[in-house]
């Protein structure tokens, strides 16, 4: 294919998963917002004024990161997997694989489909978050850069489940069991200088703690994490598992035979 | 000149040990129409979905338009078009951006896709529902939109697997004149189908594979003359009690008014009617039992059958 005919696919992939999560917007999201809104009430409002400071910053504004990274990472995964899931469970999927679209570009569009959902959804917790804490950036490149980078893990992360799944329950048992501890045990709600050393350093293997710092950093301008480390852990992932993806699509695992 | 489809020695063996083609070979020539014809779990979907990139091959070469797929898979998948046996699209989408889709696949410019989707849609009478969602279309319509999702790219060879499945006698007669007339301007065509008639009225080649082995590959004519015996169904002017003793050939009365006949290829038509004429029993209207095509394609499964066993 020549680079207009592949600009072409790829154009045709992402729109399909636009238009697929907007149609059905009311699944999509809306559950994050209300989700996150009742975060920003019970922990900010609520429970937030009884803990006082973390790391001398209002506990509303040190949760904040955190929490529009969380919906970005569950936003991000959730949609490319059961896309892909969809396609390959109604057979749909056969559209692409007939055709000549190359098998990376397959991968970029359906990545790039999940990055829009969780961006646009980050973007609407964003906006809510307005309503509860005064907002400030400390560095627009580093939250920019460290938003597309999760996205993009997340999406990858997603597309693999969604090769791997032969069942609606294997599209959900990853987001249940995996995803979402990690997201609660990598310091969206505490800085993990809180726990005792040993806990700290089992802390260390989480990789979404080093995403939720850099982004916690890009708002606030702190971190558990030196931001070096946070960078080279996000996308030392994101060649890993696009790599993975990459050779999983070429040897047609989970939907040729 | 270049074949459309070649396949050499193509084997396929599934994880569960079953193998599905046992090295099989096959040429289509550009501009044909060719017949798949087998019975279920014959192999003739493997052997497509191999072709089309949906199953792995275990063993063997395919060239589309002389280009190896192991070679070039995209550059062979762009002459290629599919109309697969099972629906294979979004029910929630509308046959519109179904269409659409399939050419953006191909990287087809999109004013250019809208063109080609009104033309194919209207021609197959789905220009009126292309906003609609597609799973509440008819199993017919749903059939018409994968052919026209398949014809996006305009490809110089299109396999239909099965592609009139549950579809009305009408529609389906519609669907034939469609094919025909996009094989007429050069598309090279490979059918399966279950409707024999269908093969007989359309294929001017066919190959025939039982248990993943081509057993016949000829052409239709060649085919059809093959054919050793022929049974037929004689409906009487009047009743008869039972069955008269008559020459050569074996006869059946079915019931008082229907006689059926045996006749061998050497034994032809006038010798039943010299002896009817002879006992004075008079035919009002006479038709084949079965299709042709049927007949002989039943005659060379059960003879491999045979052999086997």
């Amino acid at each position: 294919m020549s680079l207009d005919t592949t600009r072409i696919a790829y154009a045709t992939i992402v729109r399909k998963e636009v238009s697929r999560f907007m149609r059905i917007w009311q699944q999509t999201l809306m559950p994050p917002v209300i989700t996150t809104s009742l975060y920003f009430v019970i922990f900010g409002n609520l429970i937030g004024p009884r803990i006082g400071s973390m790391e001398g910053f209002r506990y509303m504004d040190f949760i904040v990161p955190g929490l529009i990274l969380m919906s970005v990472i569950t936003n991000a995964y959730s949609n490319v997997s059961s896309s892909f899931f969809g396609a390959k469970f109604q057979r749909s999927i056969e559209e692409l694989q007939v055709s000549p679209t190359p098998n990376w570009v397959i991968l970029a569009g359906y990545v790039t489909g999940g990055m829009v959902r969780g961006l646009l959804v980050g973007l609407v917790v964003t906006i809510v978050a307005l309503m509860f804490s005064r907002l400030r950036l400390h560095s627009v490149p580093v939250a920019l850069s460290v938003i597309l980078l999760t996205a993009m893990l997340f999406s990858l992360a997603g597309f693999i489940n969604g090769l791997f799944a032969r069942n609606f329950d294997d599209v959900s048992i990853i987001p249940t069991f995996v995803l979402t501890p990690l997201i609660y045990l990598g310091g969206v709600f505490y800085t993990i200088n809180l726990l005792p050393p040993f806990w700290q350093t089992v802390s260390h293997v989480n990789p979404i703690l080093y995403m939720i710092n850099g982004f916690r950093y890009g708002f606030i301008g702190i971190s558990d994490i030196g931001l070096g480390l946070s960078f080279a852990i996000a996308v030392t992932f994101i060649v890993v598992l696009f790599g993975a993806s990459l050779y999983l699509l070429e040897r047609g695992y989970g939907i040729r035979d | 000149m270049t074949a459309a489809l070649s396949i050499e020695n193509l084997e396929k063996r599934y994880a569960n040990g079953v193998e599905a083609l046992k090295g099989i070979s096959l040429e289509v020539r550009d501009g044909d129409f060719f017949g798949l014809l087998g019975k279920n779990g014959a192999g003739k979907s493997t052997a497509i979905g191999i072709i089309c990139s949906l199953i792995n091959k275990t063993r063997g070469k395919v060239r589309i338009f002389g280009i190896d797929i192991d070679r070039d898979f995209p550059g062979a998948k762009a002459c290629l078009g599919v109309v697969p046996q099972e629906m294979n699209f979004s029910v929630f989408e509308t046959p519109l951006q179904i269409v659409l889709n399939q050419a953006g696949y191909y990287g087809i410019p999109r004013r250019i896709a809208a063109e080609r989707a009104e033309r194919y849609l209207k021609h197959l009478d789905l220009w009126d529902k292309r906003n609609g969602i597609s799973r509440e279309l008819s199993g017919g319509m749903k059939r018409r939109l994968m052919i026209a999702r398949a014809l996006m790219h305009e490809p110089s060879l299109l396999i239909l697997d099965e592609p009139t499945a549950g579809v009305d006698i009408e529609i389906r007669r519609s669907m034939w004149e469609f094919i025909r007339s996009i094989n007429n301007v050069g598309t090279t065509i490979i059918l399966t189908t279950h409707y024999l008639e269908e093969a007989e009225s359309l294929c001017r080649n066919i190959a025939i594979i039982d248990e993943g082995e081509i057993v016949e590959n000829t052409s239709t004519r060649q085919l059809l003359s093959k054919l050793q015996r022929e049974v037929y169904v004689l409906d009487l002017q009047k009743p008869l009690r039972e069955l008269p003793e008559f020459g050569r050939g074996r006869w059946r009365l079915t019931d008082p008014t229907t006689l059926e006949v045996d006749i061998s290829k050497e034994q032809g038509l006038n010798g039943v009617f010299r002896q009817l004429n002879a006992r004075e029993i008079r035919v009002q209207s006479m038709r084949n039992k079965s299709n042709r095509l049927e007949q002989l394609f039943l005659d060379t499964v059960n003879r491999e059958e045979r052999r086997e066993s």
